[in-house]
């Protein structure tokens, strides 16, 4: 009997939060999302032109832009300042490379303590494996495509 | 105008990733892959460069230009050597990115200790 009422109070509560919460926090979250996600790229196209007018080409320009935003998102994450930031922007924070860097510092500062073999070696790509992973798998399957159809 | 246009379309793509992990529950590391695949794939369709065009920094930052990077990667590596371009293609064209991120994560993980000790 007591089981009944917790499930039955568990559907209650479920029905409750969803009345509640959902759309101001979708709205609310999507203007984070939008406003730093927004903010971060525009940091990198700043850098990018500044890349290019030191005379690097359009492709150096791009790497170095990715590279510097990873070592801010790195630096920031060392910090705590990314992950409080991220509390708030969600999206905003996670999507562009900066949160990338995150997802791959973030693992390697918490799992120091199991060594710097299987704690930060085995776990700094935790999130970023995949990420790698399919990137790569979907790459093969682009280039498989255009050595067949199209050059 | 450059700016503006890159700080809408960042400013987008994180929106439809907020969108998707509120609305559907996908935790953030799925966004991340579906965003590189669907990067990589569009691609290769040759549709992300007209997004590339418009949004600049906006369009190549976020984690979606990680496989526009993949993608543009092999098509020219299959375009130079042929066959085996399609093994080295997206690696090369993203090693600078994941090179530092390892060099600044390991970095980070010498310098930095995890804030709570539970």
């Amino acid at each position: 009997m007591a089981y009944h009422d917790n499930e039955t109070l568990k559907k209650e509560y479920g029905k409750l939060v969803k009345q509640k919460s959902p759309k101001v926090t979708l709205l609310k979250n999507c203007l984070w999302a939008f406003f730093v996600g927004g903010g971060i790229c525009t940091i990198g196209q700043l850098l990018n032109n500044g890349y290019k007018a030191l005379d690097f080409s359009k492709q150096e320009a791009t790497t170095l832009t990715s590279v510097t935003l990873i070592f801010l998102g790195a630096l920031l994450t060392g910090l705590d300042i990314y992950d409080s930031l991220g509390k708030r922007a969600g999206a905003g924070s996670i999507v562009p490379i900066s949160g990338f860097a995150n997802s791959i510092v973030a693992p390697a500062i918490e799992y120091k303590k199991e060594g710097y073999v299987f704690g930060v070696g085995a776990k700094i790509f935790n999130i970023a494996g995949p990420v790698i992973i399919y990137g790569m798998l979907a790459s093969i399957i682009v280039g498989i495509g255009y050595y067949f159809f199209g050059q | 105008m450059e700016y503006i246009r890159a700080f809408i379309t960042g400013g987008i793509i994180c929106v439809i990733a907020q969108i998707l992990m509120d609305k559907t529950k996908l935790m953030p590391a799925r966004v991340l892959v579906i965003y590189v695949v669907a990067g990589t794939l569009l691609t290769g369709l040759g549709l992300y460069d007209y997004v590339v065009d418009f949004g600049g920094a906006g369009a190549t930052v976020p984690l979606i230009g990680f496989g526009y990077a993949l993608g543009n990667g092999v098509m020219e590596e299959v375009a130079e050597s042929g066959f085996l371009g399609i093994l080295t293609g997206g690696m090369k064209a993203t090693a600078g990115g994941i090179t530092a991120a390892i060099l600044f994560g390991y970095l980070a993980a010498i310098i930095f200790d995890p804030k709570a000790e539970i």
